[in-house]
């Protein structure tokens, strides 16, 4: 019994209650809330009389139907055009206000996207649990942090009992050794990762990533890596506690500080699974195989390497699969075979929780530089993750190259990941995005979504069409 | 929460993989404040030849005749047949509010992805998972007779079928419990607020920087 998977050891330090029908209790540390999933869970605690728990634990910022652009942000909440909208943004505020809940407002630098701010701030420490009523909460695992989405039903559990309800999951591990090549990125490699195990092969897993490849990713490449892991299936992505982690909490405004710094950096060297801890999958990877990749159809597993082609529904495994490439070539407007360089852009997104962070601003900025997006090319845009990340941008001169080349640089916000506010793609556009979702409809009705990294987004804007950014 | 015991429904086929909860309520849907009113845009971009957006009145659009809940067979449908990896993608409980706002009961799938399984069970949605060999045949049957309805059971967690084929199914004791008996989470983890404060004295005594409010 004794060698225990990091999975293991943050399960276990977090039950409350083993109950006998083998659901746990499981204690929530972490608890981050945004405009979308938290109303109705506001309006059940008030519906049946509660209080939150913990009121420190909770932290919450508007991200989802935030507009991006400057004029209509100026004038604050009020000035959302989308009546709808802005009532959300609105009922978070007050729900925040009555409630006592710390909040960055949407015109506060600290406001941004959940998963931006929450490892900023210092709001996600190793160790911790973490929920967020978005999937895209395994992000913070890159943390060694046990971190999922939860629902909204789950967001008012939280809030009224600091809990969940959970049944253990399994154990994943998946490695990738070696050294990535040069211009191939952290995105690049959880892409490829999905289309090895594809978007079901973690259901019911936590996967912990692992190998020299990860190991000598920055945090914000091992987020990326995280942030993707419920595109594979898994609501959990973990990587163990190392340096580079504590490197990059010391200092943030709600990490421990003095003497409590030095209790918990002592902890968190345990943060890693044992040397010969079983886990129930692994699977393996070499750095030195993985291309750029982009993704051709409407599922992340749909994906293949820059130099790839358009898979031929004739030659599919099964008829299920030949059944969904025909669906998805058809909504994509691709033809099999095609190759992946030949498909040109309409629009250009660069952001998201997946890759908005101010390394993968600076990865497109290095791309663009004195360059300029091709005409064909509607519309380019950056949002930064968040108001700090978009500070820290204009401190390091990155908006002017960004302007200087064509990009409109924007506030922080989820944007055209999701399309829920003004930023998407028109039916038929093809888009190079940075996001992770490339699913029918998600960045407008219609639209044609391809998952890149933000620098093959960027080589894309230049070209016109998709290119490998290690010749360009 | 709606209490589920047995249903006697209507089947509709939903015959793609992989569908994801933005395909089943798409985003514009979810920036209403309430739970209740997402019926009419299940599905919306399947079921509408045109953009919907909220507060589109659905009488005013373009229905897509193709599509499996506009026509007439299956009207009335309490059970959703589905392929492998229903519910994936974004963690919405919006999408099993629409479901259920729509009518549904009960989806039957080879697999589901998992948050969309918990959300599921909190709102009533008994979801079951069948073999592949099963749902096909279920699949075949509900193309080759029109009303084609199913038994569901959650008491002895058993599908049955017309012909009299019965599927057992499995489904954890704590959901179906609350399931059965339409009770809410909540009330019954607060009946352990006890084990959690000691859990939080011991974790303030073992990790005092997460609990530097309570000293
Ligand atoms: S950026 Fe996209 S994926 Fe991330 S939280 Fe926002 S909408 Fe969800």
């Amino acid at each position: 019994m004794g060698a225990k998977t990091l999975y293991d050891k943050l399960w276990d330090s977090h039950l409350v209650k083993q109950r006998e029908d083998g659901t746990a209790l499981i204690y929530i540390d972490r608890h981050l809330l945004h405009e979308v999933t938290s109303p109705q869970a506001f309006e059940g605690l008030r519906l049946a009389n509660r209080q939150p728990w913990r009121l420190v634990t909770n932290l919450a910022t508007p991200d989802h139907n935030v507009p991006t652009t400057l004029t209509e942000r100026a004038a604050g909440v009020k000035g959302i055009d989308d009546d709808i909208a802005r009532i959300q943004v609105m009922t978070l505020d007050e729900n925040c206000d009555s409630f006592n809940i710390t909040e960055f407002e949407i015109n506060d630098a600290r406001q941004g996207i959940v998963h931006v701010v929450g490892p900023e701030q210092g709001a996600t420490l190793p160790g911790m649990t973490v929920v967020c009523g978005d999937s895209h909460t395994a992000t913070h695992g890159a943390f060694a942090a046990l971190a999922h989405g939860i629902g909204t039903s789950e967001v008012e559990h939280v809030l009224a009992t600091q809990c969940l309800i959970q049944r253990k999951m399994k154990n994943m591990l998946v490695r990738v050794d070696g050294e990535l090549g040069p211009g191939v990125t952290a995105k690049d490699v959880v892409l490829a990762i999905i289309g090895k195990i594809g978007t079901a092969g973690g259901t019911g897993h936590a996967i912990e990533f692992g190998g020299s490849a990860i190991e000598s990713l920055s945090m914000e490449g091992r987020m990326t890596i995280c942030n993707m892991a419920i595109e594979a299936g898994a609501r959990v992505g973990l990587v163990a506690c190392d340096q580079t982690t504590i490197d990059y909490i010391k200092g943030r405004p709600f990490a421990p500080q003095g003497e409590h710094w030095d209790l918990a950096v002592n902890a968190w060297q345990d943060l890693k699974s044992d040397d010969d801890a079983q886990f129930d999958t692994v699977v393996e990877l070499r750095a030195e195989d993985i291309e750029p990749q982009v993704s051709w159809g409407t599922s992340p597993e749909m994906v293949t390497s820059v130099n790839g082609q358009v898979p031929d529904p004739e030659k599919a495994a099964d008829e299920t699969q030949s059944k969904s490439w025909l669906r998805a070539l058809e909504y994509m407007g691709l033809a099999a075979n095609q190759q992946i360089t030949d498909i040109r852009l309409d629009k250009v997104f660069i952001g998201s929780c997946t890759n908005s962070r101010i390394e993968d601003l600076r990865a497109a900025a290095e791309v663009i530089k004195g360059r300029k997006v091709a005409d064909t090319v509607k519309e380019a845009i950056v949002v930064p993750g968040s108001g700090l990340v978009k500070r820290q941008a204009e401190a390091e001169g990155l908006d002017k190259l960004f302007t200087e080349a064509g990009f409109q640089w924007r506030e922080p916000g989820c944007s055209m990941c999701l399309a829920m506010n003004a930023d998407k793609l028109g039916a038929g556009e093809h888009c190079a995005s940075t996001s992770n979702r490339n699913f029918e409809g998600r960045q407008g009705w219609g639209g044609r979504t391809h998952l890149v990294s933000p620098a093959m987004a960027a080589a894309a804007a230049i070209a016109g069409h998709f290119v490998d950014v290690r010749h360009f | 929460m709606q209490k589920f015991t047995v249903v006697d429904g209507i089947v509709a086929p939903m015959d793609r993989a992989n569908v994801d909860t933005d395909l089943i309520i798409p985003k514009q849907f979810l920036k209403s404040i309430k739970r209740t009113g997402f019926g009419p845009n299940l599905f919306d971009e399947l079921r509408y030849e045109d953009e919907g957006y909220p507060g589109k009145d659905p009488e005013s659009r373009t229905l897509n005749p193709d599509f499996v809940l506009n026509q007439s067979r299956f009207k009335g449908a309490e059970v959703l047949l589905a392929r492998q990896n229903f519910g994936c993608g974004s963690s919405r409980e919006h999408a099993p509010w629409a479901l259920v706002d729509f009518g549904f009961r009960v989806v039957i799938a080879p697999s589901f992805a998992d948050i969309f399984y918990n959300n599921s069970f909190k709102n009533g949605l008994l979801l079951i998972t069948l073999d592949d060999a099963i749902v096909d045949r279920l699949f075949q049957a509900v193309e080759q007779q029109p009303g084609y309805q199913l038994h569901v059971d959650l008491e002895s967690q058993q599908v049955r079928t017309p012909e009299g084929e019965s599927y057992a199914f499995d489904v954890d004791p704590f959901r179906k419990h609350c399931l059965l008996n339409g009770l809410d989470d909540i009330g019954l983890t607060l009946q352990d607020a006890d084990a959690i404060r000691a859990y939080e004295t011991k974790q303030a005594s073992q990790a005092p920087w997460l609990f530097a409010d309570q000293q």
